[in-house]
């Protein structure tokens, strides 16, 4: 472990898609650090650049059109950026894995759970035939899948949609990965199964003590996943800061935005929710200024005309806004107001 | 069930059964299904929607909440029962007589890109139901298009412009907008906010109340997100495998909710706040939702329920009113005896119905 103990470093990295309408700036300009067992967030909108952010440090982005065109990607001490296609292929599924969104998607249909399996440790692990088999078992059993020995020759379309997110995980967690990347692991499922999905996430981290990258919409997912959040908006990181700071005094007004428009079950009867105004952007025509400035309720004249600055609010926390220090300290005012609140929601925190 | 006059729809035991076959000679001779399978997707729903309210209709997938909604539209026909809207029975009307009807009961689909037609101007597919009930003619037409787009927050100069040229919630306007032409009464909201932007969502749950306000819609609000559901309702009926389980007005299913089903599916929704999430602890069902292919016997949940005793494999349990006006169908539950909880530390069985 190099780096001060950071598994994984990003720095400025920026990755770019040659489109019919343009260069398309989907992720720009993203840096942070993940240590041994942390696990981050990335928080944003559709097309806001959270899944190439992943992909980009899976180096699976598609080339052309994409690229990645500037910045740093060092997974313990190795720069990503640097290592042959082969080079990465032995880091990818064993050091680094990845969970997607969609598990009807992402197994093969015409392949059993045990064949597909039992890939993975074979290709990297060196297992001969029987060892890969009995792992595969031992992994189905891990993430909690019942009966897990005569369950296993099954195809895939015979398991459940939370049944086949356990498989993925199960797939993904065979090497004993250093990274787990996890990108809306749970969207497609139902809530109970949502529930039973990160508790299995949450516990296998815990046993194991891999770092994840979770990367999701629902900002109650990573309230009680993560140990800080990255708030990405139109490519570019909105706010950075440890998950309970975020979550209690945001420093971005896009973050705040989206906070206040999640139900609440403080919200009063009969008033509006609150909305963020507007569309989210077209990625490929940016406006000079500030990404968010056409919906921003406290946009200046100054966040139309100049691009705004990455603030430090303090050691962890930052905020890319013209007026991020404004934002912080309103929010710290509008916290000690909302304290009082939260001793009675505590108990039913939606009722 | 009455049909007293606050009632815009009153369903009565309505069934949604879909048949798969098996069962007969053949399968019995070549090892298929011994029995005859049926997807019983809405199994006995009884309910009333009061005018003017919300009712959330909240479940898992697969629970039978889009079947049930269609099925009052007739956009499934129902095996059996009764829905009622102006003292007609929509379900036994003609296909000619409920197409009248449906000028006053419209629907909202899930998904934006799949419910309107991608070779219609969006003035087309506006203007198409005002057409087809013929409810204005020529140049008014266009003039009330464009009224439309303006209520639900389109540009009026968009009319000649197609689907594809809109995003997810600006095609759920125009979703809107059509099931708003004919002036509806009643609207069948399925899934309006699923497929959309979390910052999208609120806009659009926000103008369908602004809607409901000014035009006195009453809505049914099918959803999984229990947090859109809390929000919208005035009541919430939770659903799971074709039936109803629980039924009280929103404040009362979220914070004193009966059913061991409902205290699950609310635990299990993340709350936006690291402090709230460090400290509950969340109620984590067993399973997944069985199969409505013959579901389990007697009482559907019985197979994930923590309470579950040798009695709810046998009893199908009814909605019972346990407190004024909240509504719970599980058999270790009574007026007398309301909390679960207290029944199984009691050791109390079969209680009430």
């Amino acid at each position: 472990m190099n780096q001060n103990g950071h598994i994984l470093t990003v720095n400025d990295l920026k990755t770019y898609f040659q489109t019919e309408d343009g260069v398309v700036k989907a992720v720009d300009g993203i840096t942070f650090t993940l240590s041994k067992g942390e696990t981050l967030g990335i928080v944003g909108e559709s097309g806001s650049g959270k899944s190439v952010t992943n992909l980009s440090i899976m180096r699976l982005i598609p080339e052309p059109p994409g690229k990645i065109v500037n910045g740093d990607i060092i997974f313990d001490g190795i720069d990503v950026r640097k290592l042959s296609i082969d080079d990465v292929r032995k880091i990818r599924g064993k050091r680094i894995a990845m969970i997607f969104q969609d598990p009807m998607t992402s197994l093969n249909p015409f392949l059993k759970i045990s064949t597909q399996l039992m890939e993975v440790t074979e290709l990297h692990l060196g297992h001969n035939k029987r060892q890969a088999y009995a792992h595969a078992v031992k992994m189905l059993e891990t993430v909690g899948i019942p009966d897990a020995k005569s369950r296993i020759d099954n195809y895939p379309h015979e398991f459940s949609g939370g049944m086949r997110q356990r498989v993925m995980i199960a797939m993904a967690l065979s090497c004993d990965p250093e990274l787990l990347i996890a990108d809306e692991p749970t969207t497609a499922l139902d809530v109970t199964i949502q529930a039973q999905i990160l508790e299995l996430i949450k516990d296998l981290k815990a046993r194991m003590g891999t770092s994840v990258i979770l990367i999701t919409h629902d900002l109650g997912v990573v309230a009680g996943m993560t140990d800080k959040i990255i708030v990405m908006y139109a490519g570019k990181v909105f706010e950075q800061a440890p998950t309970a700071e975020l979550f209690a005094t945001p420093a971005n007004p896009y973050t705040k935005g989206l906070l206040r428009s999640v139900p609440d079950p403080a919200h009063e009867e009969g008033t509006d929710l609150y909305q963020i105004p507007g569309l989210p952007p077209d990625v490929a025509h940016l406006p000079p200024g500030c990404p968010f400035v056409p919906r921003c309720e406290r946009a200046k004249e100054i966040c139309h005309a100049q691009y705004p600055p990455f603030v430090q609010i303090n050691a962890n926390h930052y905020s890319l806004c013209h007026f991020a220090k404004e934002v912080y300290a309103e929010s710290i005012q509008e916290n000690s107001t909302k304290m009082n609140l939260k001793a009675e929601i505590e108990l039913n925190p939606l009722g | 069930m009455n049909q007293n006059g606050n009632n815009l729809i009153s369903i009565q035991n309505l069934l949604v059964h879909y048949d798969l076959g098996g069962g007969g000679l053949l399968d019995r001779i070549t090892g298929g299904s011994k029995v005859r399978r049926v997807v019983k997707a809405v199994d006995g729903v009884s309910l009333d929607i009061k005018k003017g309210e919300t009712l959330g209709l909240v479940g898992e997938s697969g629970c039978g909440k889009s079947t049930l909604g269609k099925a009052i539209l007739r956009l499934t026909e129902p095996t059996g029962g009764q829905v009622f809207y102006n003292g007609k029975d929509l379900a036994h009307l003609s296909q000619g007589a409920m197409r009248d009807e449906r000028r006053n009961l419209q629907m909202i689909f899930q998904d934006p890109y799949a419910s309107l037609n991608p070779r219609m101007t969006v003035g087309q597919i506006i203007g198409e139901p005002i057409r087809t009930f013929n409810l204005s003619n020529g140049g008014n037409i266009d003039a009330k298009v464009q009224d439309l787009m303006e209520t639900v927050g389109l540009s009026r100069r968009f009319t000649k412009r197609y689907p594809h040229e809109f995003s997810g919630g600006q095609r759920q306007r125009i979703g809107i907008a059509r099931a708003l032409a004919v002036d509806p009464e009643f609207i069948v909201a399925d899934e309006p906010i699923s497929a959309l932007d979390v910052s999208i969502q609120a806009q659009i749950m926000n103008l369908m109340e602004k809607l409901q306000t000014e035009k006195n819609l009453t809505y049914l609000f099918i959803s999984h997100d229990l947090r859109a559901i809390r929000h919208v309702s005035d009541r919430v009926a939770v659903m799971y495998l074709g039936k109803i389980v629980e039924l009280a007005d929103a404040k009362t299913v979220y914070r004193e909710p009966l059913m061991p089903y409902t205290k699950a599916l609310i635990s299990a929704v993340p709350v936006p706040d690291p402090q709230i999430e460090a400290k509950r602890t969340r109620i984590i069902l067993k399973g997944d939702v069985p199969s409505p292919i013959n579901p389990p016997s007697g009482c559907h949940f019985n197979t994930r329920c923590p309470y579950a005793i040798s009695e709810c494999k046998r009893i199908e349990p009814s909605l019972v009113e346990i407190k004024p006006k909240h509504y719970a169908a599980c058999i270790r539950i009574s007026p007398e005896h309301p909390h679960i909880e207290e029944n199984e530390k009691a050791g109390l069985g079969r209680v009430g119905n």
